[in-house]
């Protein structure tokens, strides 16, 4: 699809199937299950960032009335040193069990070392304070300057780096090196009439999701194991927990509850695999949930960032180089999303000369997990405010230096392709179109504005969609309903089908009703699930016509379909779908449409961010005065669900920019491990996030539908710092923009 | 001919940033590239992604390459 087209459902902002249930409280989430028998399953962590572990006595612990099983590492089949896909990519086995259940050594504050499954809860919590562990405690490494400091302590010794032009004599902190170029950067430098470099911060933060990760276990020694979790990707967790306990894939199955948020947060496994091998010793089934403390040390962060950029332009505002150099960290094992940084932070720009430099660094801290276009916010953050500031250097419009440099149709990406039609432009001109840009500011306010890029991905889905005798039909899809999807494949069934929405009920099967769907990330679902489900209704609409053919005694070139009835061309005859499917036992038998792809052709989306603010310069306090997010969503099939997205991206991303960090002690000890002191937004502290969508259709999919789940959540960093940058008339370097942190800025430079 | 384009990590293998090769489909050009250039491990090929003519593929093994394509090799793209 090229063009905007009409369409009769696509666009309605339909309610969402499941939107009764999550707000009355009958939905089922991660721990509402509860099965015959069942008992309870803790984990004990670790209380140093960083220590060997000497011994562990679990003998006063096993000796306590109702515990019924305990697991340690030893319990874990050994596991070949290989890679695994996972809901990030890859990741490899090995570090996978060591960061469920420490081997030898623990690596961050809250790593788990042993997991007790007991009758009731309490009884468990109170087993693991019976555990005596002696440790002999190591110096920990928790930013990346000590990291990767010569001397510095070593998490593992046998880590050395990949991606070095020499193979390394020594190990290191650093588990690999990545690098992009294109054209020649110093040629580029050297054309430039305005150069500005600078480094930057940006900290660890966490996705936030409200709902702990939580699940519940049975195994069964006839190859019936059970897994029930929240999870964005069922088929990931059987895959991963099968590799991890030896099992094949087709003794477990997975059931997805519903989902209260994850943001990339939640497509990997911590307690899955712990609950099936404590369900296994103790012969029951076993519950485990994290509470909020164990969610922020054990579940995996977004990276910490240290970043340098300089860009070169020429007066009339071209462009004329970038370079970036980002070290991220990866946590307690390799595999940050450094690399997705370097191959997303200049690619707003058209560029001719552009040279990247990654590194993948361990720390002392939890592995970190996807959040939200992995990697991108915080390069695209130190790229974007570098812009910003020789826009102010050469006295011109930041957007409209956008615009001089925009990346288009055909420019040539750092990643390797060229890009198809993207809506960069159009994202830049509503907002510089808006209300917003063109109203003024008073004094101690200040704005930023800011781009943001993200790939999107496509990949696997499954859906069936199964006709029943009245006309109905039943989506069962594969990929869990993270953000309103079960809508939107409504809609899109709609759509394809000719019938009302309300005609077709979508649910999320478990791994053994569905074939192999890829997690939900990546922005995928819509696009590539909804191709699976388009896919199924044309099968569906193939057998229909089929069928009617049949009743009619004509071939199924005689017959057409429009607005969900079939027409027969060789006469007046006309069937519904319902009259088809109550005859469908004459015909052959019931109508079921199948739709299994491997999705291709994700259009990438761009994003645009307009931030006001004012700082109290008394105090460093930020307030968000007034936001606008602009976002290319291709084709917005339910125009409330994208809107959403926007507004969620953003409001996590101011988050991120204005007062969320980890803050760790000098022993590497997380201090603040709860929503009152890691302070995500709040309604009350921000103003209504306008979202603009912007539709410029992706060629590549029947309704023109362009991921919009992530690259809203990348502009923020840029343009709350741009603006808070602009309020006080400093640079901003580091985030987050907290109080503290903004009046010491003021302060140093008063 | 296709035009292969090498990224900066697969260059250390090449040697070289592009080269032309005649193949009808992925699975084909692979081996054409493997026979080319000796160092890069198919293993390694075929666990990335690919982009033909601008559109990113993430498992390509029968996808058909045109005498005209741009091809070029991808790490995976993820996401959260």
């Amino acid at each position: 699809m090229s063009e905007a087209k009409e369409f009769k459902y696509i666009g309605q902002r339909s309610i969402r199937p499941d939107g009764f249930d999550k707000v009355t409280g009958r939905a089922n989430y991660g721990a509402d299950l509860t099965l015959p028998g069942m008992i309870w399953g803790k984990v004990l962590r670790s209380p140093h960032a960083h220590a060997k572990i000497k011994s562990i006595d679990v003998s006063k612990a096993e000796a306590l009335d109702g515990v019924l099983a305990l697991a340690s590492h030893a319990d874990l089949p050994a596991v070949a040193d290989v890679a695994i896909e996972s809901g990030e990519g890859s990741a490899n086995l090995i570090d996978l069990a060591s960061n469920i259940l420490a081997k030898d050594k623990v690596l961050y504050h809250g790593h788990a070392i042993l997991a007790i499954a007991a009758r009731t809860e309490a009884i468990a919590e109170r087993a693991l304070d019976l555990v005596k562990v002696e440790y002999e405690v190591l110096p920990p490494v928790m930013d990346i300057r000590d990291a990767i400091a010569s001397d510095a302590p070593l998490l593992n010794e046998k880590l050395f780096t990949e991606g070095l032009p020499e193979k390394p004599e020594k190990p290191s902190n650093v588990a690999a090196r990545h690098e992009f170029k294109l054209g020649d950067v110093e040629a580029g430098f050297s054309e430039a009439e305005v150069t500005v470099e600078r480094e930057f911060y940006t900290p660890t933060v966490h996705q936030g999701y409200i709902e702990p990760h939580a699940c519940v276990g049975r195994y069964d020694e006839n190859d019936q194991s059970m897994l029930w979790c929240c999870t964005q990707g069922h088929f990931d967790v059987r895959a991963t927990t099968a590799a991890l306990l030896d099992m094949k894939l087709s003794q477990l199955k997975v059931v997805a509850s519903e989902i209260g948020g994850g943001f990339g947060g939640k497509t990997t496994v911590y307690l899955e695999p712990l609950s099936l091998i404590l369900s296994r010793k103790s012969g029951r089934p076993v519950k485990m949930v994290m509470n909020r403390d164990e969610v922020f040390k054990a579940s995996g962060p977004g990276s910490a960032a240290r970043m340098w950029v300089k860009v070169g332009a020429k007066k009339d505002g071209t462009i004329t180089a970038m370079q970036g150099q980002f070290h991220y960290e990866a946590g307690a094992f390799k595999g940050s999303p450094v690399m997705m940084g370097c191959m997303t932070a200049f690619t707003p720009y058209a560029l001719e000369n552009v040279y990247v430099e990654g590194f993948d660094v361990l720390v002392n801290k939890p592995k970190v997990a996807a959040y939200r276009a992995p990697g991108a916010p915080q390069a695209e953050f130190a790229a974007e405010m570098v812009v910003n500031e020789i826009a102010a250097k050469i006295g011109m419009d930041p957007i409209e230096l956008r615009l001089k440099n925009a990346a288009k149709e055909g420019t040539q990406t750092i990643y390797g392709p060229k890009l198809k039609r993207v809506g960069l432009v159009e994202c830049l001109e509503a907002v510089r179109d808006s209300d917003h840009y063109k109203s003024a500011l008073k004094e101690n306010q200040g704005r930023g504005v800011a781009a943001g890029f993200w790939f999107n991905v496509g990949g696997q889905s499954s859906v069936t969609l199964n006709m029943n005798l009245d006309g109905t039909g039943t989506i069962v899809e594969g990929s869990p309903d993270i953000g309103g999807s079960r809508a939107s494949m409504q809609l899109m069934a709609a759509e394809e089908m000719g019938m009302p929405a309300e005609n077709f009920k979508p649910i999320v099967a478990d791994t053994e009703n569905v074939a192999f769907s890829a997690g939900t990330g990546g922005s995928r679902t819509t696009f590539a699930t909804g191709m699976a489900v388009i896919e199924a209704a044309q099968d569906v609409i193939k057998q229909m016509k089929e069928r009617a053919a049949a009743l009619w005694n004509v071939t199924a070139e005689q017959v057409d379909w429009a607005d969900g009835v079939a027409i027969n061309l060789a006469g007046d005859d006309r069937l519904t779908a319902a009259q088809i499917c109550k005859k469908a036992d004459r015909t052959g038998g019931q109508i079921s449409g199948r739709g299994n792809i491997n999705a291709r052709g994700a259009g990438p989306s761009f994003a645009v961010h307009l931030c006001d603010v004012e700082v109290d310069k008394d105090t460093g306090k930020v307030d968000v005065l007034r936001y606008t997010a602009a976002q290319d969503a291709g084709k917005a099939i339910h125009p409330s669900y994208v809107e959403g997205q926007l507004q969620g991206g953003a409001v996590q991303g101011i988050g991120w920019a204005l007062n969320e960090e980890y803050v760790y002690d000098d022993n590497g000890l997380l201090q603040n491990p709860g929503f009152l002191d890691y302070r995500i937004p709040l309604a009350s502290d921000l103003p209504m996030i306008d979202a603009l969508v912007i539709e410029v259709p992706n060629a590549f999919h029947p309704f023109g539908v362009r991921g919009v789940g992530e690259s809203g959540i990348i502009p923020p960093l840029g343009a709350v710092g741009s603006a808070v940058g602009a309020a006080i008339e400093l640079p901003v370097t580091d985030l987050p923009c907290s109080p503290p942190n903004v009046l010491k800025l003021i302060q140093d430079n008063a | 001919m296709a035009l292969i384009k090498f990224s900066g990590e697969l260059q250390k293998f090449t040697g070289v940033a592009n080269h032309q090769v005649k193949a009808h489909d992925y699975r084909s050009m692979v081996e054409e590239l493997c026979l080319s250039f000796p160092d890069l491990k198919k293993d390694a090929l075929t666990d990335m992604a690919v982009a033909i003519d601008g559109v990113i593929i993430v498992d390509p093994l029968l996808e058909p390459i045109e005498s005209e394509s741009e091809v070029h090799f991808l790490h995976f793209v993820a996401g959260g």
